[in-house]
């Protein structure tokens, strides 16, 4: 059994949600919130929203293109704004930049669209994270499959989804460590492989489960 | 000890079986940190209101995490009660010119809690208006203090809130149900929950039989849609409108519709409201206005379950804790778009957002015709209460709030 010299730790995150001071009735005013609010609230907005609506595996993608959708009623930027896909970004700052040229290329091809009211404003928020061990280590992949099983969601998307943004690699913590301190890589890959868009974190969890499974039957 | 009657203890580990162990293990590794530190909640109600409700389940949660929490109520005679219902209706919008006196009665009374109350806990949370004066009393120790405002402050009346707002700015940060609750304010403001309990009377599984009993209590046809709004008979929950809805859905389903809600006959307008609601049915034998006693949360909770789809055609709402309530029981649930609604309802995904008459009956005749769209909503609608309006969950927001205040100090 192949032991890892740095064992793998589990943390757990919870999450406030800090109302920010920007709101936008309309794209022209959703675009000048999208470059002036804070890195927190990208990140509230795409990252986490995706966490606190992981159960929604059918066309929910971010609180941008949900309200692009059922507010703004613009179908076509709400496809676009839905198709940026949160693991492609190792920045907040990259995914600011693309946001903000999609409603910017929305707005200078469609000017009267830019300036008419939403149903509903859309309220800039930011997420203020706690972190805190969950009590879990692993040195083997046995270990690791028992802390996996005994994670609550929170923990698994800290260390599946937002670790991206912690480790500037289009990875994340998980199959970092299956690669790393046990020299997995190609179930770290399988891994990374999972579609967190059009699973829940119970489905995804589950996958990661199956795939360490027939990893320990190979061994 | 606190100074009300808490709700007989539903252990911790009961919620395992609904959430998942690794949530409930979750909340304690978070708690660890703040065991037996002390934190007070104040209000102004032991009983009745949706905040002594919440309190009453919380506390023996947060006992079971060896939380040192405690719950104070404020005391005030009928002058002080009389002032803060005429403030919180004008912060609701309602038109009010306040006599000098009325602030005078208001800090009188709170002065008066002030010396009573020690207000000595490391983490002070201080619920509504009533108290939010208290928070003169701040001891030098550098104590942490939050307000937690329950009501819509989308438009308040000038007065009334310029008046508060001297005594809000003052704590380390508040928390509202909705971002367009919140004011322009120095300090942090927080997005804070309401919440059910899935294990109380108004929320656990029932026996078929019961649901089956009480609908033939009421004379409902189980075998027949059912279309249901629960709420008090107030004018700012559309009970007419409700019906003019069911009347456009009525030309092409044979459908039925429930309006059930709390007895009018202590509230002179929930009366006055009863009888326009009679005045529109016309005596329609498909439309049953119910009126149930003041606490009848079994009763509530079968006619939800028993629901084909559940409305809340609310014109004003605060947080509107009947539509987690129907999701929770996986309800598909047509609502307007007004206070904490939109953040229940996520539109087209767990539930349909309207915001007209004739927006709800569309939206009720597309439900009556895809029940396979319906029937997922509802699925989507219960996991977005499991994830975010269970009593666990508002647990670990203020077990979060405790321990951010504590690290921003």
């Amino acid at each position: 059994m192949i032991t890892a010299e740095t064992p793998f730790e589990f943390f757990t995150v919870s999450y406030l949600t800090r109302i920010g001071n920007q709101s936008a009735g309309t794209l022209t005013e959703f675009l000048k919130g999208l470059n002036q609010c804070s890195d927190a609230s990208i990140f509230h907005h795409t990252f986490q929203t995706l966490s606190s609506h992981h159960f929604l595996t059918e066309g929910f993608s971010n609180d941008f293109a949900q309200w692009a959708h059922a507010d703004a009623n613009r179908e076509d930027l709400a496809e676009q704004l839905a198709a940026l896909d949160v693991r492609d970004y190792l920045s907040i700052a990259a995914l600011r930049t693309d946001l903000c040229r999609v409603v910017g290329d929305y707005c200078t091809a469609n000017p009267p669209l830019a300036e008419q009211t939403a149903l509903e404003r859309f309220y800039f928020c930011e997420s203020v994270e706690v972190t805190l061990p969950f009590g879990l280590t692993a040195r083997t992949l046995e270990e690791f499959r028992n802390g996996i099983v005994h994670s609550s969601h929170a923990s698994f998307y800290f260390h599946f989804l937002s670790s991206r943004l912690r480790l500037q690699l289009q990875t994340n913590d998980f199959s970092h460590w299956l690669a790393d301190g046990l020299g997995l890589g190609t179930l770290a890959d399988s891994v990374n492989h999972i579609d967190i868009y059009t699973n829940t974190l119970d489905s995804a969890r589950a996958k990661v489960l199956r795939l360490i499974d027939r990893e320990r039957r190979k061994g | 000890m606190s100074e009300v009657a808490i709700a007989s203890r539903i252990p911790l580990d009961d919620y395992a079986a609904l959430l998942g162990e690794g949530e409930i293990d979750e909340l304690r590794v978070l708690a660890k940190p703040l065991r037996g530190r002390s934190i007070e909640m104040i209000n102004s109600t032991a009983v009745g209101g949706g905040v002594a409700e919440i309190l009453n389940r919380l506390l023996p949660l947060a006992e079971e995490l060896e939380l040192n929490m405690r719950w104070d109520v404020m005391t005030g005679g009928d002058d002080f009660y009389g002032v803060t219902k005429s403030f919180h209706n004008a912060l609701h919008g309602a038109p009010y010119h306040a006599d000098p006196k009325d602030f005078e009665i208001f800090l009188a009374c709170n002065e008066r809690n002030r010396a009573r109350l020690p207000l000595d806990a490391e983490f002070m949370i201080i619920h509504d208006p009533q108290p939010a004066a208290l928070i003169e009393g701040r001891k030098k120790n550098g104590n942490h203090w939050a307000w937690r405002c329950h009501i819509d402050l989308s438009h308040p009346n000038r007065q009334v809130w310029d008046f508060l707002e001297k005594f809000v700015a003052r704590y380390d940060t508040a928390m509202f149900s909705s971002p367009e609750f919140s004011r322009s304010l120095a300090i942090p403001q927080y997005l804070f929950y309401p919440a059910i309990d899935p294990l109380s009377e108004k929320n656990r599984d029932l026996e078929s039989g019961f649901v089956a009993r009480t609908l033939a209590q009421y004379q409902i046809d189980p075998l027949r849609p059912i279309l249901t709004q629960i709420s008090r008979f107030d004018r700012l929950k559309d009970p007419v409108g409700v019906i003019r809805a069911y009347r456009i859905v009525k030309r092409y389903f044979d459908c039925q519709l429930v309006l059930a809600g709390g007895s009018a006959s202590d509230d002179p307008e929930g009366a006055e409201v009863l009888k326009e609601v009679q005045r529109e049915a016309n005596g329609e034998a498909d439309i049953h206005i119910i009126e149930l006693p003041a606490w009848a949360p079994l009763e509530v909770n079968a006619l939800q379950r028993a629901s084909t789809i559940v409305i809340q055609k609310s014109l004003r709402e605060g947080f509107g804790l009947t539509v987690s309530e129907a999701l929770w029981k996986k309800k598909p649930v047509v609502a307007s778009a007004v206070g904490g609604i939109p953040v229940q309802i996520i539109h087209k995904h767990t539930g349909l957002l309207a915001h007209s008459v004739e927006g709800t009956a569309y939206q009720i005749r597309f439900l009556l015709s895809h029940p396979e769209i319906a029937a997922k909503l509802g699925e989507n609608g219960h996991e977005h209460v499991k994830e975010n309006f269970l009593i666990t969950q508002k647990l670990k927001r203020y077990v979060t709030l405790c321990l951010a205040m504590a690290r921003a100090k």
